[in-house]
């Protein structure tokens, strides 16, 4: 039993890691999210590294790695709080890659690999989907709708621009629509898993960046004489931070081995992982302003943008009380009668 | 990362557990005595299997075994619900200790005794007015004519009325600063100058002892690790009480968290949105302390040095079982304060768990000050 990285995923990681602190100053992070846009040379960039492709199987073009490595970039994306539409290309890429047929495999996939045909998944419940990632901008949506699946061209669904808290990412309202090829080889539902623990990934990176603005605060900031973080009111509540932070990765990377080695486990460990870091993104950030007081409430300051995303997230791909419901349900509080749907 | 278990890892568990299934015990009796004795005959058992002293090295009666195998231990232990060892602190703290400070005729000595449960261990650091500050302990020794003279009091020792030998730790040196002046002793119990106390907790019952000391006699050959060296001694044996009981203690939790969900399936509770969501909330917590303490046992097998996974469990643990044991009185509604054969004894004892082996609060300072680096109050 070894937690430890390969050599060849600690590259991954230190990569993009050093990629995105040189790419993703604050500064430009700022300034594309009080504008709403995504950085394209960035993206091209992210393109020639592989990264769209990086758990996309060779025979498509991709690199053929795994939710692993695939978690990797994305707890790097969210600690930088780079606005890009890599997270919902690779949702996208991933209800295909499990659930298309040969040919449909082969007509998309390439496209999502390197980035040059995106997708996205439009998760449709009661008819519509309210918050999709990047919908205005993909080449295809994936439209899920309980155990169906359908792709459509850009333009097909109808897609409406929604307002959200989270200016780092772009979504739209999107409803069904249009003629779709429908994917079937497998049920499309279960690539429900790999998204929600790609998104805890994030959410993990989120909450370590975030615990590490509040640290370095402590560290300086100076009240009564000396460093707040010296006071237990806040160092303990930054040892919460760590122990949620913590909790949170060692959850979100079972999940992302079991996608890989054990997809049985996959169901029950992705909905752990999303309920925890759910919670555990949005009440780290939240107390990280706390920790910042006054200047944390500012707009001038960078942490809401990490709070806001932390919010969103949690909200993607099922609530922290849907996954905590599906975990109840997995783990032996099964239900007499199934749910009304 | 590979989350499955290596060949000799998996070679080892089911060893392990073909022999619990052939060699588990049955149920304790009742009784304090019994029970006892009970548990003396099974930790020979397993020590004649070689599997008391696990992690000691192999000319000391253990396996050498890795940090693996022994949360492989911890967890089949739990699993199989077998009692727990008569000696647990010779085997876990003074076992080690001997075996890392003490002099070869200390380890002729002492170890074979421990193992076998022929000599009960307790441990003497707590004091009434040092608790988490330990280090400002008061009780003393004072050298004369050869030996040391021990007067003081110790409180929460464990088996102190079956116990032969003490881990003490004691002020040698009144003028040298508070970490400096202690020494790390082995006392003898059963001596005219120790008086042992019950001591009655909440639960009713009395796990835990005070110790009195009047000029108890301890022969210089008793030290270990050196005069003024105690500091060193105990951190060690603190750091073993915290590795690798974080597997074992998140399978504990799992199986309370399935008599938890059967409760509520009496209770008629188990479809009702709010208890399947605190039910649900408790299992994943079960299985972050899990991970977690794994992903700790990674680092430490390849660094040999503990990080703050243990400090982390321990305190994520108290806070779950306190929780869980919570949530069984919510369920069993206007009818939780009736003694009620599983959940009562439980939910009050639960309450020394964030108390017990490092208080919830110094846990967090060690993770607030040695791992995020902030500065310290003191």
């Amino acid at each position: 039993m070894n937690f430890e990285y390969t050599d060849d995923q600690q590259a991954i990681k230190s990569t993009a890691h050093e990629f995105l602190e040189n790419r993703m100053k604050p500064e430009k992070r700022r300034e594309l999210a009080e504008a709403g846009k995504y950085d394209d040379a960035l993206w091209a960039e992210m393109c020639e590294l592989g990264w769209p492709g990086i758990f996309i199987g060779e025979e498509h073009e991709g690199q053929g790695l795994g939710v692993l490595e695939l978690c990797i970039l994305q707890e790097e994306l969210g600690y930088a709080l780079a606005p890009s539409p890599f997270f919902s290309n690779a949702a996208a890429g991933l209800v295909i890659q499990h659930a298309g047929s040969d040919e449909q495999k082969q007509r998309w996939l390439p496209g999502i690999a390197s980035g040059e045909q995106r997708g996205t998944v439009a998760w449709v419940r009661n008819g519509a989907a309210p918050l999709v990632p990047d919908a205005d901008s993909a080449s295809l949506i994936v439209l899920l709708d309980g155990s169906n699946a359908t792709v459509v061209e850009a333009g097909s669904a109808s897609v409406e621009s929604v307002d959200t808290i989270d200016s780092t990412r772009r979504f739209s309202r999107v409803e069904p629509g249009g003629d779709g090829d429908s994917l079937d080889a497998a049920d499309p539902s279960e690539a429900l898993a790999p998204i929600a623990t790609a998104l805890s990934a994030e959410l993990v990176g989120v909450a370590q960046r975030s615990m590490e603005m509040a640290v370095e605060y402590a560290k300086e900031r100076q009240q009564f004489g000396r460093p707040i973080g010296a006071y237990q009111g806040v160092s303990h509540r930054c040892a919460q931070m760590m122990m949620e932070t913590e909790s949170a990765r060692s959850v979100t990377l079972y999940a992302a081995w079991a996608s890989d080695h054990e997809p049985e486990s996959q169901d029950l460990a992705s909905s752990m992982a999303k309920a925890y870091a759910s919670d555990a993104g949005w009440r780290v950030s939240a107390a990280s302003l706390q920790v910042h007081g006054g200047i944390g409430f500012t707009w001038e300051h960078d942490l809401h943008f990490f709070l806001k995303r932390a919010k969103a997230d949690g909200h993607m791909f099922g609530t922290a009380g849907e996954h905590r419901d599906r975990v109840a349900e997995l783990a032996g509080l099964a239900r007499r009668e199934p749910a009304a749907a | 990362m590979d989350l499955t278990l290596s060949p000799q890892e998996q070679a080892f568990r089911d060893e392990l557990r073909g022999w619990l299934d052939e060699n588990h015990p049955g149920q304790e009796p009742t009784g304090d005595e019994a029970a006892f004795e009970f548990r003396k005959d099974w930790q020979r058992k397993l020590a004649d299997a070689q599997y008391a002293g696990l992690s000691w090295p192999s000319e000391y009666g253990g396996r050498g075994a890795s940090l693996i195998e022994q949360a492989i231990f911890n967890e089949e232990m739990v699993r199989a619900q077998a009692p727990p060892l008569a000696n647990v602190l010779g085997l876990v703290m003074g076992g080690p200790v001997v075996i890392a400070h003490g002099s070869e005729e200390q380890k002729q000595r002492y170890l074979k005794p421990i193992l076998t449960a022929e000599e009960i261990w307790c441990q003497g650091f707590s004091e009434p007015e040092s608790g988490s500050d330990l280090a400002s302990l008061k009780t003393k020794a004072v050298k004369s004519n050869g030996e040391w003279l021990v007067t003081g009091q110790k409180v929460w020792t464990t088996f102190a009325h079956e116990s032969k030998w003490c881990m003490l730790v004691a002020r040698t040196d009144q003028d040298a600063p508070k970490h400096k002046g202690l020494t790390y002793f082995l006392m003898d119990m059963e001596q005219e100058g120790v008086q042992v106390r019950p001591l009655r907790q909440i639960t009713g019952e009395a796990e835990f002892n005070e110790i009195f000391m009047e000029e108890a006699r301890i022969p210089d050959e008793n030290v270990v690790g050196g005069v003024g060296n105690g500091w060193t001694v105990a951190i060690t044996t603190l750091m073993n009480e915290r590795a690798g009981l974080g597997l074992g203690s998140a399978i504990a939790l799992k199986i309370a968290l399935g008599q938890l969900m059967e409760l509520a399936r009496e209770q008629g509770l188990d479809e009702d949105p709010i208890y399947r969501q605190k039910i649900a909330q408790l299992y994943i917590e079960a299985e972050c302390l899990r991970l977690t303490a794994s992903r700790g046992l990674t680092f430490t097998m390849k660094t040999g040095i503990p990080g703050p996974e243990g400090s982390l469990a321990k305190w994520q643990w108290s806070d779950t079982n306190q929780a869980l044991t919570e949530l069984s009185m919510d369920l069993l509604g206007d009818e939780a304060p009736i003694v009620h054969p599983d959940w009562t004894y439980r939910f009050l004892r639960a309450r020394a768990n964030s108390i017990e082996g490092g208080t919830t609060e110094i846990l967090k300072n060690i993770v607030a000050e040695r791992v995020l680096g902030l500065p310290k109050l003191r």
